[in-house]
């Protein structure tokens, strides 16, 4: 079972209380792009043994996205944050490399 | 005019814990900023109490108030007052980005009393409901086995749970099998 904590209203929400949104920090390409990067943007996804960013909403609660950063291998979070970013902020980048050094997902790393 | 009638008309049901449906309630969904000076002076004047902490209610002689979400917040006041209650939200908010809307016949209400109202609840929501960790004046938003729920817990351990009008007889047969006589956990 998968615990995350709404960076809105604090709840520490388990799964079945939350929807997930799939990949976080998706950059999107929409007219005026090439075919090459439309098809990336629209299927091209992660899907890492390790660290991995995804939107979460917390839907039977205060409705509201976050991002969580986790690992799909110990299902251990590293943290929530807020979805008004387009980037991981520096103190969840912190805490990834405190467990996982050298970690890198995307651009990030 | 045809007379208002509330979800259950009254029903009730004693096993753990009591169960009532509580009746017609007036309730006000209300967004915008809440740190806006105009809308907290305007929550004050409807409801008489100030707007609430996150995740609390916030409640009054004549009505009350809770944390909904970081721009939303649910206004309770006497049901023959909500009409008037909405319309003078909507002119004190004109100026800002706000909305105020009588959900009143949308929503259904219930209280649940008694010593076993804890363990009956915790049965079917994903929620701590230790004395230490939820405490009178605390209000939640969750999921009730299938559907979407409110609750708050008042002073005298009552809880007050809100839910949509269409889901209001499953939560009824919900809580009555939770509250089964012959189903005491004894976790609370």
């Amino acid at each position: 079972m998968l615990i995350l904590e709404c960076p809105y209203c604090g709840v520490k929400a388990e799964e079945t209380e939350l929807h997930a949104g799939g990949e976080a920090h998706l950059k999107r390409f929409g007219p005026g792009s090439s075919d090459d990067e439309f098809h990336d943007y629209l299927f091209m996804r992660e899907n890492p043994k390790g660290v991995h960013f995804e939107r979460w909403r917390h839907v039977n609660g205060c409705g509201k996205w976050f991002h969580a950063a986790r690992c799909t291998t110990t299902l251990e979070v590293f943290g929530t944050y807020t979805a008004q970013t387009s980037a991981p902020p520096q103190e969840i980048r912190d805490a990834i490399t405190a467990k996982r050094p050298g970690w890198s997902w995307r651009e990030f790393e | 005019m045809s007379d208002p009638l509330s979800a259950l008309a009254g029903a009730r049901y004693a096993g753990l814990a009591t169960i009532e449906e509580a009746g017609l309630q007036g309730m006000i969904t209300l967004r915008g900023d809440l740190s806006s000076k105009t809308l907290q002076k305007a929550v004050k004047a409807a409801t008489g109490a100030a707007v609430p902490q996150t995740r609390r209610i916030a409640v009054s002689d004549t009505g009350a108030v809770a944390w909904m979400s970081p721009d939303e917040l649910l206004l309770l006041v006497p049901y023959a007052e909500v009409v008037d209650k909405t319309a003078a939200l909507t002119d004190a908010l004109s100026g800002d980005h706000a909305l105020a809307v009588n959900i009143s016949d949308a929503r259904a209400v219930f209280t649940l009393s008694g010593a076993g109202a804890r363990e009956v609840l915790g049965k079917i929501c994903p929620v701590d409901f230790d004395v230490s960790a939820f405490k009178p004046g605390d209000f939640r938003r969750t999921r009730m086995a299938q559907v979407a729920a409110a609750f708050w817990l008042d002073e005298a351990e009552t809880f007050h749970i809100v839910c949509f009008r269409s889901v209001a007889q499953y939560v009824f047969n919900l809580l009555m099998a939770s509250a089964h006589p012959q189903s005491k956990v004894g976790v609370y």
